[in-house]
């Protein structure tokens, strides 16, 4: 076990004279962008492929004209950024973008945030030469969320690039617009690019790649922040800000494991109130492509709180009355070494069922593989061009890792496996050497050593394992997880060509697997024997830092004190405190500071959006132990034995350089210890489930409480399942477990397939995860209700 | 993006800046020097022959100046900033503020503010406008920023009122719809130069 390696080769280019170091192969327009020099350019965005679409990166290099955006970088290039020539097409480009374009500045919403206008002011168009009649395109809404309108749009093809390349949904593509073709005689009178640009340009719209007029995808809304132009916007923002008004506050997201940049957009909510709300959420859309939570859900906040002097005392009694605190993972470094502390210093129990299953697996792969953590990161991950996916609900779980996983197929020429009980419409598509298995729910050793049959070297393999994968077979084993062996072979191969970097992404599944000690040994001998670099991803929110910094019990006893979790006192930030003598305020993720650590294993810092003026959990450890003065005078104390640094919150930055290096916080310190390769079990192929069959998965956007009480999440708590499956269900299902019943609405997942129903969790009232215990999948008898 | 508006949790802490005065007489003999250096000069002797002089030719030659206010009012400059005018448009009658916000930005005083929304004809709504008169300080930059001479200063300069805010609703600035032909265009900051037309370039059209 060891750190992942990347190795780059450096060379020189000359850019306008001056010379640069750039990494081979990459692209002339990031070399440039990483060195801080400036090429003007619309369509490009990093991460993505290059579509060519506005063509303004024009540059010259060794005396011939190429775009920036797709000529790669070769050692002694000279690159020339502006010639007359190329000034005389830049302006001709940007004269084109105008023609016909609405002079509605003073309403968009864009509002000066504008590359059209940048541009336009840029390359100096104070005259127009063109002109076309213009056609008629209506605004429409897509989805619950977006607003499209096509009269402001200057079809870069930005939006579908990303959701293409990066989302994966695929949910929007170029259309033709109906628009009057262009005159003949333009061709020999204006400048080649410009012309080709224009009539390509003239020809389209950006529309639902499905033919109707809605999307179908996950309604991230990734297409609005990448939008140019004032042609994308939220339904829920347009109209309602100027982007000068609102201030912008660099924080995470408190949603998904993936740790997000976000930053929140706030302003006095109206006149009459003056109080600051959020009003968007923005992200540095180049570097860190976000979920739908992560945007639409960020209304969360604990509003008009005050210092509640009988709650407060009432708290501070059932602290020291208190055997154990219940928690989840929406909850900052700061607070679970807070939390930690009281666990030390007064004996009480932790108790953190989200996270607990996620611990004991990171132990026994510590144990197993003598690394404290897992090697890989979304950053490593995203240069490898063969990924795996294992025991993870892809779409719903963790967006960064489909992300990943998607962009791998598009940018890498990646090939990829997704193991999973829940069939998925979504995944396939997203390359062709995709290959998707659905195996049954408890065959997860099973897919781990196909792995090995697969992927690892023989030599390295321990003989007892070779003897038993040549006792199992390939093709029986690829029959046994749902794949059709011959199709599969042949696939393969053309899958593995010119592969060289393997990346596995681990899912909660596996946490709470019953065989999960064999699990994470089978994960050691992957990466031991094939070469694989691994990811895991935290159940939710902060739960990595919950493993890392919380000592968790495995049970609640006695007098409970929940924190945003069931309880006989609770602290809360979900605002129901309010006349509940038995509940204390709390402030909400968006406002307060501290840091979280992220899947990627970085420590990172999150500020203060929303005025909070109750109490928080400092005050309450400052009145039953000494606590300093502030929640940040925690964060140097973080354990370092467990990777933290001593590093202050206010040395942290939060920041993107221009090559896209995530400067964020710092990265935990991981150890690798030599240790031999552990041994595995044998498998038993009856542990596959049969029958009803119910998996805790929330629906995309959904993670928590929090996200829940957004106005812009749709989502509802309920029972999600195939088409098929839930015509079959009628309207209401009741589930009964082996300790409890649920009775909930059935709720259908179009890009769900199969019998296997997923039950929400995200409503810490509804208590889930006491009716699955550890285990992810649980047998039940489901009825209509 | 800098983070130090972030680091500073000292809530009034703020440096003043004290201004550099000359020292005020502290004995009583020093302040009645003062005094005394201050009545006896002959400036004020001066000061009363000007004063003599009008008095003679208001009374007895005829040339009185007093304007009779409130009775009678002298005209004011176009150019004069008071109450804000929110005009109309000539044509329709709806209001000429389109909800940019340019003023809400440019205002130095912070005084104004406004709420827009995504209307049923999916145009930008100015549902809320205010403008805080106890704040306004008459700058002008507000009629000079606004793109579509929707807010002009107008000559309604008699501020005298119970409360100052009683000026500040939208509605209350708004020509009067059944007064608009008598709306005057503004000549004041901001407005079109008298040679506009001659800067135009023009722009080719299609159709």
């Amino acid at each position: 076990m060891s750190e992942v390696q990347i190795v780059e080769n450096m060379v020189d280019i000359t850019i306008d004279g001056v010379v640069c170091k750039a990494k081979e192969g990459e692209y002339v327009l990031n070399a440039a962008r990483a060195n801080d020099i400036f090429i003007p350019a619309i369509c490009y965005l990093t991460r993505c492929s290059p579509t060519l679409a506005c063509r303004i990166c024009l540059v010259e290099v060794d005396g011939k004209q190429v775009y920036a955006c797709n000529s790669k970088v070769k050692e002694g290039m000279n690159i020339t950024v502006d010639t007359p020539d190329i000034l005389a097409e830049r302006r001709a480009m940007m004269e084109v973008y105008d023609v016909n374009h609405p002079l509605q500045c003073g309403v968009c919403d864009q509002s000066g945030e504008c590359e059209l206008q940048n541009y336009t002011l840029e390359l100096q168009v104070d005259s127009q030469s063109y002109s076309i009649p213009d056609t008629k395109r209506e605004t429409t809404n897509w989805s619950s969320v977006l607003h499209y309108d096509p009269g402001l749009c200057i079809v870069c093809e930005r939006c579908t690039t990303i959701c293409k390349d990066m989302i994966g949904d695929a949910a929007i593509t170029t259309a033709k617009r109906g628009g009057e073709a262009l005159d003949k005689s333009w061709k020999d009178n204006m400048p080649k690019d410009a012309y080709a640009m224009w009539n390509k340009l003239q020809k389209s719209v950006i529309a639902p790649s499905n033919g109707t007029g809605s999307t179908d995808c996950s309604d991230c809304g990734e297409c609005i922040s990448v939008c140019p132009v004032g042609a994308l916007v939220s339904r829920d923002f347009v109209y309602t800000s100027n982007a000068w008004d609102l201030k912008r506050i660099p924080a995470v997201s408190a949603h998904s494991s993936d740790g997000f940049a976000i930053y929140y957009e706030t302003k006095p909510a109206a006149i009459e109130d003056r109080r600051e709300k959020i009003f968007r959420v923005t992200n540095e859309w180049n570097f860190v492509s976000l979920d739908g939570a992560a945007r639409f859900g960020y209304d969360f906040e604990n509003q008009d709180v005050s210092k509640d002097e009988t709650a407060f005392k009432a708290a501070v009694e059932a602290m020291n009355k208190a055997e154990t605190i219940r928690f989840n993972s929406v909850i900052t470094n700061e607070e679970a070494l807070m939390l930690q502390t009281l666990k030390e210093k007064k004996g009480l129990k932790l108790y953190n069922p989200e996270v607990r299953p996620f611990q004991n697996f990171l132990k026994l792969y510590n144990e197993a593989s003598g690394a404290s953590l897992y090697n890989g990161t979304t950053d490593t991950a995203l240069k490898c061009n063969f990924v795996v996916s294992v025991g993870g609900a892809l779409r719903n779980d963790s967006p960064g890792m489909k992300y990943a996983f998607n962009n791998i197929q598009k940018m890498n020429k990646g090939a990829g496996l997704y193991f999973h009980p829940v069939a998925d419409k979504l995944i396939p598509t997203f390359g062709k050497t995709v290959e998707t298995f659905t195996h049954k729910a408890g065959l997860e050793e099973a897919t781990l050593y196909l792995l090995l049959e697969l992927f690892a070297d023989a030599d390295k393999l321990p003989s007892d394992v070779k003897d038993y994968l040549a006792e199992l077979g390939r093709d029986n084993l690829i029959n046994m997880l749902g794949g059709d062996a011959d199709a599969f072979n042949k696939n393969f191969e053309k899958m593995m060509k010119k592969k060289d970097s393997f990346v596995l992404m681990v899912g909660e599944d596996y946490y709470g697997h019953a065989k999960a000690e064999n699990l994470a040994k089978l994960i050691v001998l992957l990466e031991e024997t094939a070469g694989f670099q691994v990811v895991m991803n935290p159940p939710k929110a902060n739960a990595l830092g919950v493993a890392l910094i919380c000592d968790l019990d495995d049970e609640a006893t006695g007098y409970t004190v929940g924190y945003n979790e069931n309880g006989d006192f609770r602290l809360s930030a979900l605002g129901d405190a309010k006349g509940d003598s038995n509940v204390l305020d709390m402030p909400a993720m968006n406002q307060q500071e501290g840091t979280f650590t992220t899947l990627s294993k970085r420590v990172v810092p999150t500020n203060v959006a929303l005025e909070y003026n109750g109490y928080v959990l400092n005050d309450l450890m400052a009145e039953l132990m000494d606590a300093p003065r502030e929640t940040i005078e925690w964060t140097p104390h973080l354990p370092t034995d467990k990777g933290y640094q001593a590093m202050a919150f206010d040395d942290m930055l939060n920041t993107f350089d221009n090559a896209g290096r995530d400067n964020r916080g710092y990265l935990l310190n991981v150890t690798y210890d030599e240790v031999e390769l552990p041994k595995v079990d044998k498998f038993d192929e009856a542990d596959g489930l049969d029958g009803d069959i119910v998996y805790r998965c929330n629906p995309p956007r959904q993670f928590s409480d929090f996200s829940d009480k957004a106005h812009q999440i749709f989502e509802p708590f309920g029972l999600y399942a195939s088409e098929d499956r839930a015509k079959e269900l009628g309207e209401k299902a009741e589930i009964l477990f082996k300790n409890g019943k649920i009775t909930v609405d059935v709720i259908v997942d179009a890009k769900m397939e199969g019998d296997i129903v997923a039950l929400s969790d995200f409503k810490s009232a509804q208590n889930v995860y006491e009716l699955f215990g550890a285990s992810r999948y649980q047998k039940v008898t489901i009825r209509k209700a | 993006m800098s983070l130090e508006q972030f680091k500073n949790r000292n809530v009034g802490t703020q440096n003043y800046v004290k201004l550099d005065l000359d020292h005020s007489p502290t004995t009583g003999w020093c302040q009645f020097k003062q005094v005394v250096k201050r009545t006896f000069k002959p400036e004020l002797f001066v000061g009363l022959g000007v004063t003599f002089r009008e008095m003679v030719n208001a009374l007895f030659r005829g040339k009185m100046h007093t304007t009779q206010y409130p009775f009678e009012k002298l005209p004011i400059s176009p150019r004069y900033r008071a109450i804000h005018d929110m005009l109309r448009l000539l044509e329709s009658g709806n209001y000429r503020c389109i909800g940019c916000g340019l003023c809400e930005k440019i205002c130095i005083s912070d005084c104004i503010s406004m709420e827009t929304k995504y209307d049923e004809n999916q145009r930008k709504e100015v549902s809320e406008y205010t403008i805080n008169f106890g704040r306004c300080i008459f700058c002008g930059y507000c009629a000079e920023v606004c793109p579509e001479l929707a807010i002009v200063h107008g000559g309604r300069y008699e501020n005298a009122s119970e409360q100052r805010a009683s000026f500040s609703l939208f509605e209350d600035m708004l020509t009067p719809i059944d007064q608009l032909n008598l709306q005057q265009e503004y000549a004041g900051f901001g407005a079109i130069s008298p040679n506009a037309d001659e800067n135009v370039k023009s722009t080719p059209l299609a159709y």
